[in-house]
């Protein structure tokens, strides 16, 4: 792979939010590191999927990826230009060549505009389109690849079905022309036969129009459906990267691994024959992450060396790569799996009283 | 005679100048203990319509009619009064609820939330029930229970919600749990806790659990009877493995069609149900799915199709359903045998002269019999 075909590359992204505390004067408390260095790189044309648990920074990391929240540290580079630097009108422009889909798309569509001024306003912002008719070819053009009827432009979005209005979204995205998208959560929001009409018309569109997509999800198989790369991600920070038939034949990461066998599977005789590896306890919270490697608190392989005080950095093994200072050993089989102790992690200097009301334990609820 | 039977349950809703809402519509299940029944269906086929009725938390309003039988262990829940009702409700039979958050007291610390069901029904108070209700924390898997018990719950995460939510529903022995897609909110490595303790439960304490979601997976896993529900009826049930192996209907085939799996490759093509829940056709007018169905055939419209039972304790209904492998059906062979499900058995939705396929034509494995 030569380096022309690399659309977004993004170099030790970090993004940071300050805890503040007081009333009148905001005093910084802490920072919870929503993405705490990231690296990675999709290829023009590809699918990277990023996968995690609420609260694990994927949806900060699509966000900074598109400046929409500012990164705090690190690079951010598409197609050449580099955009954390980018004055706000170079941005905007920009903005046309990377469009982004929302998760739930009745709360991502203005319920007072209709589907055709959903769409044209894009169009507007950026200048696309000579007059009138003009646009209104486009915009057929658009319904006509996302597989909505030409009557759905005089209609407003709460007359659609949930799967109909994700398309929309689709639409709303694509009319412009992009060249990437950041896909938040596509599926997660519609019932399962609606998911599959959802998940092969990105397939289609990127077939036929050479897209780039970033998914990102917490349902891991629909991330393996459609993604050639998935990134696994963990507090902030990615903790594996494969193509996504290796990473689901030969997982390496410790958490890889519990997250595959906690998928289910929709067959009775695969269920009962699959080892579960169960994790003990729940996500730490952000703001105040485990020193060395991240997942060493609920890791069922932590040693006691290394894991404990040394944070492991990407490293490839074969076509992986993988964030583990034991991935070999556990991969062969020499070090063994052994039982872990929950612990109980939380906040700094925050609800260790338990008669103080403290802030929520729920990673997710800071951001 | 099973432990909770739910006979042919109608739930309506009706509103002035509108076409009442059928949203329950005949559903019959039974469950005994120790088993789990699963219930499953996209969103609005009446799921959890199903769950509250049999509790009796519907909002009671004037347009809401209720009929057909929930019996538990001989007594009918839905002719209760609200009395016997709350005396049945967290004693035998209890709930966990999809949303932990909404389901939970905001205001009121867990420890005592908990303390209120043992309080309630078994009479417990002070510091024996304090200390019952941090053995029941401690036993859903909660570290440090004594310290959770003053807690509140949005100092818990979603996963420590539920569990602290089925330590509420347990803290009977319930002899029948109904859980509401109980790990819809979770990531899938705190479902995976989630699920294997229920599974626990009911191996360890005997509980029926009835298990509603709309994820075939977890049924996949945890279910040994599976109902399928499609606009208030049920369209298919069966055993695990048959279900799962040789779905008959349509909406099943189609559901199991547009499911990614995680061990299928990149780029395998998905076959989704066109259409979406919205395109029903109402019951009485033919069968609700046709508008989406990809088997239609002319039968399917006019008269809704009738419950079709087959002879390895399964049911479909529909008209035209998936061929098995490697079965031609006899038609003329089929119309000479009698009906060979048990009494009992029979949902009541079913016509008692419809010929069953013949066991003997038909090599699908008798589901369950291999270890």
């Amino acid at each position: 792979m030569t380096d022309t075909d690399i659309l977004v590359e993004v170099r030790d992204l970090k993004v940071h939010f300050p805890i503040t505390k007081g009333v009148i004067f905001d005093r910084t408390v802490g920072h919870v590191k929503a993405v705490d260095g990231v690296d990675l790189r999709i290829p023009r044309g590809k699918t990277y999927g990023l996968v995690g648990e609420s609260g694990c920074g994927k949806s900060t990391l699509g966000r900074a990826l598109l400046q929409l929240t500012p990164p705090t540290a690190g690079e951010v580079v598409f197609d050449g230009v580099e955009l954390t630097t980018l004055p706000a009108g170079r941005l905007r422009t920009m903005r046309r060549r990377m469009q982004m889909i929302f998760q739930d798309p009745m709360s991502s569509l203005d319920p007072r505009q209709n589907v055709e001024s959903i769409l044209t306003e894009g169009l507007q912002t950026h200048g696309i389109g000579a007059g009138r008719d003009d646009r209104r070819r486009i915009i057929g053009e658009t319904l006509d690849a996302v597989g909505l009827p030409r009557w759905a432009l005089s209609r407003y979005p709460h007359e659609f079905s949930g799967g109909q209005r994700q398309r929309i979204g689709i639409a709303r995205a694509l009319v412009l022309g992009p060249e990437l998208i950041v896909a938040d959560e596509p599926v997660s929001a519609l019932d399962v036969s609606i998911q599959a009409q959802v998940v092969n018309l990105l397939d289609e569109l990127q077939d036929n129009l050479g897209l780039t997509y970033l998914v990102i999800a917490h349902d891991l198989a629909v991330v393996r459906h459609i993604s050639d790369v998935v990134g696994v991600m963990y507090l902030g920070a990615l903790v594996e990267e494969a193509p996504s038939d290796r990473l689901y034949r030969e997982p390496l990461h410790p958490y890889t691994r519990a997250l595959m066998s906690a998928v289910p599977v929709p067959d009775p005789d695969v269920e009962d024959r699959r080892e579960r590896i169960l994790l003990a306890g729940d996500l730490p919270s952000p703001a105040n992450p485990p020193a060395g490697c991240r997942f060493h608190t609920r890791c069922p392989w932590a040693q006691p060396t290394r894991c404990v005080d040394e944070r492991p950095a990407l490293r490839e093994i074969g076509a992986s790569r993988v964030a583990c200072h034991w991935a070999e050993q556990i991969a062969s089989g020499e070090v063994r799996p052994h039982k872990v102790e929950v612990q109980v992690t939380r906040p700094l200097d925050e609800g260790e009283n338990p008669q103080v009301v403290s802030a929520p334990t729920e990673p997710g609820s800071y951001v | 005679m099973a432990l909770l039977e739910v006979d042919d349950l109608c739930v309506t809703f009706s509103r002035r100048g509108q076409r009442p809402v059928r949203a329950v519509d005949g559903v019959s299940f039974a469950v005994d203990a120790g088993e789990v029944v699963g219930l499953v269906g996209e969103s609005g086929c009446g799921k959890s319509v199903t769950s509250l009725a049999i509790m009796g938390l519907l909002p009671k309003q004037p347009g809401l009619r209720v009929g057909g039988k929930a019996v538990f262990d001989g007594t009918d829940l839905l002719q209760l009064d609200d009395r016997s009702r709350r005396d049945i409700r967290g004693r035998d039979v209890a709930m966990i609820f999809q949303d932990p958050l909404s389901s939970l007291n905001p205001v009121i610390p867990i420890g005592l939330q908990v303390t209120e069901v043992l309080t309630r029904h078994r009479g417990m108070k002070g510091a024996a029930a304090e200390k019952e209700a941090a053995r029941l924390l401690d036993r859903v898997g909660i570290p440090d229970p004594k310290r959770r018990l003053k807690e509140y719950p949005h100092q818990l995460s979603g996963g420590m919600r539920q569990r602290a939510l089925i330590a509420m529903a347990v803290a009977c022995q319930p002899r029948l749990l109904i859980a509401d897609e109980p790990t819809t909110a979770l990531d899938v490595t705190i479902q995976a806790q989630i699920l294997e303790l229920l599974k626990e439960l009911v191996r360890d304490s005997g509980t029926a659990l009835v298990m509603i979601t709309h994820d075939l997976g977890v049924v996949a896993g945890m279910c040994e009877t599976i109902n399928v529900l499609y606009a208030g009826r049920v369209v298919e049930t069966a055993r695990r493995r048959p279900l799962f192996r040789q779905p008959r209907h349509p909406y099943t085939v189609g559901l199991l069609g547009s499911v990614p799996r995680l061990d299928a490759g990149r780029g395998e093509r998905l076959y989704p149900i066109p259409g979406s829940v919205r395109d029903v056709l109402p019951w009485p007018d033919g069968c609700a799915f046709a508008p989406r169905c990809s088997r239609r055939v002319d039968a399917c419209v006019g008269e809704p199709p009738e419950l079709v039972l087959s002879h390895d304790d399964r049911a479909y209904r529909c008209v035209n359903p998936a061929p098995l492998p490697g079965v031609t059906p006899g038609a003329d062979v089929r119309a000479t045998v009698p009906t060979l499900a048990e009494p009992g058995s029979v949902p009541a939705q079913a016509v008692p002269d419809d010929p069953p396929t013949v066991p003997g034509l038909n090599p699908a494995p008798r589901e369950e019999e291999k270890p």
